[in-house]
């Protein structure tokens, strides 16, 4: 049983692939703690990892905020980068502005924002040019996705 | 099929393998693209073959529930990414094998995509 609303923040350097994926890592264990089913965890855990991967492929930096209560998981990630020009051209898969040497380690396909959509109820993104790109993204819990935590 | 089984077939060696002769592999995808990984509704107990050997791969594996990594072409996996297996309890086997040749080994012994393509 999830009482309220638990929530919290990851800050996420841009470039920085040492610690790529820690957040989503951090917050995939607390919404297993909560007795979340792994499904749905899985799924909020993929969706949060494009996510912090796309902070740390095109921003300088970025926030992750999630809020979690017995109804819903909601993750807003705002990040300071170059903003997206065309949000339905990204929103297309193999669609990627991400520089070689990004996909030479494995990302920067053009899957990431439709992964994100797909594994989401909710989808928003919002951008301008030169200042930044928010993200905000709901899974919605229903009374059999929430089992008594371990 | 067991991980065990599938260090037989693949004539792999193991970086880091708790457990091998428990874990129980029913499925396998291979890709060096991570985002491809995280499209698949990846089913449980998968594997994954890839060329790629950061720790990004790792930290892919952990979010997308893979339960073990086999690098291709004797390719050994950067420190971090071992340090990264360690901690997340993943096993890591490393074959000479081409990817094609892995795949088609583990595909004529029984084993599927992880994408349940082709059940």
């Amino acid at each position: 049983m999830i009482k309220g609303v638990i929530e919290g923040s990851f800050h996420i350097t841009g470039g920085d692939f040492t610690n790529a994926g820690i957040a989503s890592s951090e917050v995939k264990s607390i919404l297993t703690g909560l007795g979340i089913s792994s499904d749905i965890v899985r799924r909020a855990a993929i969706a949060t990892f494009e996510a912090e991967m796309n902070v740390i492929i095109h921003a300088v930096a970025g926030v992750m905020h999630y809020y979690v209560s017995s109804e819903r998981i909601r993750v807003v990630i705002n990040d300071m980068g170059a903003g997206i020009p065309d949000i339905e051209q990204a929103m297309q898969e193999g669609f990627s502005t991400a520089p070689d040497w990004v996909r030479e380690m494995g990302w920067g396909a053009g899957m990431g924002l439709p992964n994100i959509k797909k594994n989401s109820d909710v989808f928003r993104l919002e951008s301008a040019v030169g200042e930044g790109t928010t993200l905000e993204i709901i899974l919605n819990l229903r009374e059999e996705d929430l089992h008594e935590a371990e | 099929m067991t991980l065990i089984q599938i260090i037989e077939i693949l004539e792999a060696r193991v970086v880091f393998g708790p457990n091998a002769d428990e874990t129980e592999i029913l499925s396998v995808c291979a890709s060096d693209l991570m985002s491809d990984l995280l499209h698949f509704s990846v089913r449980p107990k998968a594997m994954l073959i890839t060329g790629l050997t950061n720790s990004q791969v790792v930290r892919t594996a952990e979010i997308s529930e893979i339960k073990a990594v086999v690098f291709v072409l004797d390719k050994t996996p950067e420190r971090e990414a071992v340090e990264l297996a360690r901690q997340k309890n993943i096993p890591l086997l490393v074959t000479r094998l081409s990817r094609f040749t892995a795949c088609g080994r583990l595909y004529s012994e029984g084993l599927r995509s992880c994408t349940g393509e082709d059940r």
